[in-house]
């Protein structure tokens, strides 16, 4: 159990801001477009620019900074005033229209999360069974005693939240300066640590509570193409439904070792403690995982791949190819969304090239002076774009160089996977359904609703109170109140 | 043996709601949405009846006492789904004006609404009534479903279930209706209804079974041929929905466009 795996940022929930309505954007010179456009993306905005992690100037943050200066004095208050308007009226209403789609591509994945944990927990005996701690709770809840149990809980998750805060603020200084080297190996060594040995560990009680005899060779075999996959696809590239799997198996196998080595109570302390720990550090001002998702966006990167999950979903991806039967048709369409060529004059070879530049141009609204160029190339190809979906898959590691993404779309952390899924699964941990079931449904509730929230704010949230507030006085109030009167109830077949 | 009485109880009781949600409900998001939002309030109504039923001890041998708030309860969470979904109305319209939804647009079918929301309520019910008793057809030392003729416990357990949730799904389009209409004697129909329904199965205990199915039974097609009139639904577009097998409108669209047209005079 390493301690870097506390630092997955249970937190980041980024709506992209990106479907910059492309009508504003046409009807002004490409100066002016840019500033609206980032205007209207400011505060929070996500457009994913990889090619400027190495194909762009020098400093590709203080030029585009000078350039938008220089615009913006250019243009009237109250021109921009309108135009941001107008851009924010629509791009409220194309958010809206996709907002369902989004809340159910997050839903899937937390249930399927959950669901696999919760299987997991009720069929294989090796995760609730206790043999050992971690070393982060010393205290082992032993006593029968009440208070001593209170007390013991509460130092474990006062030690565990304190080991969480000095992961993430040592990832985010890691982060500001620029360490990317160091915080790479971090994450990869974490994912391959997750992915080879609680794997095995995973496999292994599988085989024995099914009792299936098994080689050792098939083993290795097993583990080492899963293992390998997965680390091609979460760091590198792959497809993005292989990416999502992967996540989520990572974030299931993390619950599952949480809920194996965390004493009873603890484990709710901790729950109640992270939930109050990610409120403090996405939403005060100089909380570490703010300042994470600013400087991200300031930068113009993603955030790390292995500790985000994006919803900029295959399903979408489909759509937009089946609805498309000209892009569907030539090799360039698809191409330019999810082959990665080798970047430098890749964006002057799509912008010749009809179908990519309609892909790249409708996709992004350049933020800088040199791809304002680009945008105003090929807006005449993006007009007959339509508006439907189109989301790119995936996020790439910074050090990819590859043509500018974006990614509409909404990101959750890895962490609210993982702090969800111990939820639900510590609640089927004692048997009975209907508790899990409660929180199941107050779990996605909280999504639902947070997800209104970030509708509202248009900034990153938070993504583990609501739900894990809702999770804990549901599993409570449900074991205590409503589980005896259901029984009751259940026993005499009387129904409601 | 306990697998097969498992998925047979299992399937008896979802099996048609199993159904109902793949070909009517998953393929539009705001409707899932809409369900779990309705299972969401049936369950925090469980959980303030459940709780008022812990609270007076000396009515906790009483079971009628605890169903009867906990009726109550769930119609006036009823009818706060139905204000919330009427002020989400506006947000609603915006969110599906999409095309690849305009065929089925929810917010200007207020019976799918009602129909999603009520689905959605029993759904959720007959899953908290059922997943314990579920989950012990499968556990150790079962006892037989047809070997023991006197308790056909799980069998009937699974058919209410199947009925509470096409009840509930009723209930709510009438008095979903009954609420735009202001027709209040549908909405104490309902009520009554629901209260017959859940007393009724008090005889259960007594293993008069015949009753209990029998009357829980006559009750959901009454309820059903209620809320197909309220969707003006006549023997006519039933059997024109019928001969449309083939198109890719389910019923409650082919009759979902004059009804509206019904309400919108009503109102007006």
């Amino acid at each position: 159990m390493n301690g870097q795996d506390n630092t997955y940022p249970d937190t980041i929930v980024v709506l992209n801001q990106s479907n910059v309505p492309r009508t504003v954007v046409r009807a002004m010179n490409p100066t002016e477009s840019n500033i609206n456009v980032d205007h209207s993306v400011q505060p929070h905005r996500s457009r994913r620019s990889r090619a400027d992690a190495t194909n762009s100037p020098p400093d590709p943050d203080n030029e585009s900074r000078e350039a938008r200066r220089a615009a913006r004095r250019a243009q009237t208050e109250a021109e921009r005033t309108a135009a941001a308007a107008a851009a924010e009226e629509e791009e409220e209403e194309e958010e809206m229209k996709y907002g369902a789609e989004h809340v159910i591509k997050l839903f899937v994945p937390v249930a399927i999360c959950m669901l696999v944990v919760v299987s997991v927990i009720t069929s294989i005996e090796f995760y609730t069974e206790r043999a050992g701690y971690l070393i982060y709770t010393p205290f082992h809840e032993t006593s029968t005693d009440t208070g001593t149990k209170i007390w013991n809980s509460l130092a474990n998750a006062g030690i565990m939240i304190s080991v969480v805060i000095v992961m993430t603020v040592l990832l985010i200084t890691l982060y500001k300066y620029r360490c990317y080297k160091f915080i790479q190996g971090w994450l990869i060594f974490s994912s391959l640590t997750l992915l080879f040995m609680f794997s095995f560990i995973f496999l292994g009680e599988v085989l024995r509570t099914y009792n299936i005899p098994i080689d050792q060779i098939t083993v290795a075999i097993l583990i080492w193409n899963f293992g390998c996959v997965g680390m091609v696809c979460i760091h590198w590239s792959g497809p993005l439904f292989l990416q999502q799997a992967y996540l989520i198996a990572v974030s299931a196998l993390m619950a599952l070792t949480f809920i194996k080595y965390l004493p009873d109570w603890t484990t709710w302390a901790v729950l109640v403690a992270i939930s109050v720990w990610d409120l403090i550090a996405v939403l005060c001002p100089y909380g570490p995982l703010r300042i994470l998702v600013e400087t991200a966006q300031e930068r113009n990167e993603p955030i790390f791949p292995g500790l985000i999950y994006t919803s900029s979903v295959i399903y979408a991806y489909t759509i937009l190819l089946s609805d498309n039967p000209e892009l569907r048709n030539s090799p360039a369409g698809p191409a330019s969304i999810t082959a990665r060529p080798h970047a430098g004059a890749d964006i002057e070879r799509h912008t010749t090239n009809g179908e990519a530049a309609e892909v790249v141009a409708s996709t992004t609204v350049a933020t800088t002076v040199t791809r304002g160029a680009l945008a105003a190339g090929s807006g005449g190809r993006a007009e007959n774009a339509p508006a439907g979906p189109r989301r790119v898959p995936a996020p790439r590691p910074p050090v990819d160089p590859d043509l500018e993404e974006e990614e509409r779309g909404i990101k959750l952390g890895l962490g609210d996977f993982i702090f969800y899924s111990i939820l639900v699964g510590k609640a089927s941990s004692y048997g009975d359904w209907t508790t899990t079931l409660a929180c199941f449904i107050a779990i996605l509730i909280g999504l639902c609703l947070t997800l209104l929230l970030l509708a509202m704010y248009r900034k990153a949230l938070p993504a583990l109170p609501i739900s894990i507030i809702f999770g804990v006085v549901f599993y409570f109030s449900t074991s205590n109140f409503v589980t005896p009167f259901l029984e009751a109830l259940s026993s005499q077949q009387i129904f409601l | 043996m306990t697998a097969l009485s498992f998925f047979g109880c299992a399937l008896t009781a979802f099996g048609p709601s199993l159904s109902f949600f793949i070909i009517f409900i998953a393929r539009d998001p705001i409707r899932v949405i809409i369900l779990i939002a309705s299972g969401f309030f049936w369950l925090v109504s469980l959980l303030i009846s459940s709780g008022l039923w812990r609270a007076f001890i000396p009515l906790q041998d009483k079971l009628a006492f605890g169903l009867a708030v906990s009726v109550v309860l769930q119609e006036l969470f009823r009818f706060g789904f139905y204000l919330t979904m009427r002020k989400a109305e506006a947000g609603l319209q915006m969110v599906s004006h999409d095309e690849m939804y305009k065929d089925h647009n929810i917010a200007k079918a207020r019976h799918t609404l009602a129909l999603v929301s009520g689905f959605g309520y029993g759904l959720i019910g007959g899953a908290f009534t059922l997943v314990n008793v579920l989950a012990d057809t499968l556990g150790p030392g079962t006892l037989g479903l047809i070997t023991d003729n006197d308790h056909y416990f799980f069998f009937t357990s699974a058919y209410l279930t199947l009925c509470f949730v096409f009840l509930h799904t009723f209930w709510s389009v009438i008095f979903f209706y009954a609420c735009d209409a202001k027709k209040y004697y549908l909405i104490a129909a309902v009520v009554l209804s629901h209260l017959a329904a859940s007393s009724v199965t008090l005889l259960n205990s007594q293993k008069l079974y015949a009753a209990s199915l029998g009357t829980t039974t006559v009750m959901l097609i009454a309820s059903a041929i209620m809320a197909f009139v309220i969707c003006n639904g006549s023997l006519r577009n039933w059997r024109t929905a019928l001969r449309l097998k083939s198109s890719p409108r389910p019923l409650a669209h082919v009759v979902e466009d004059s009804s509206i047209q019904q309400i919108n005079t009503l109102s007006t």
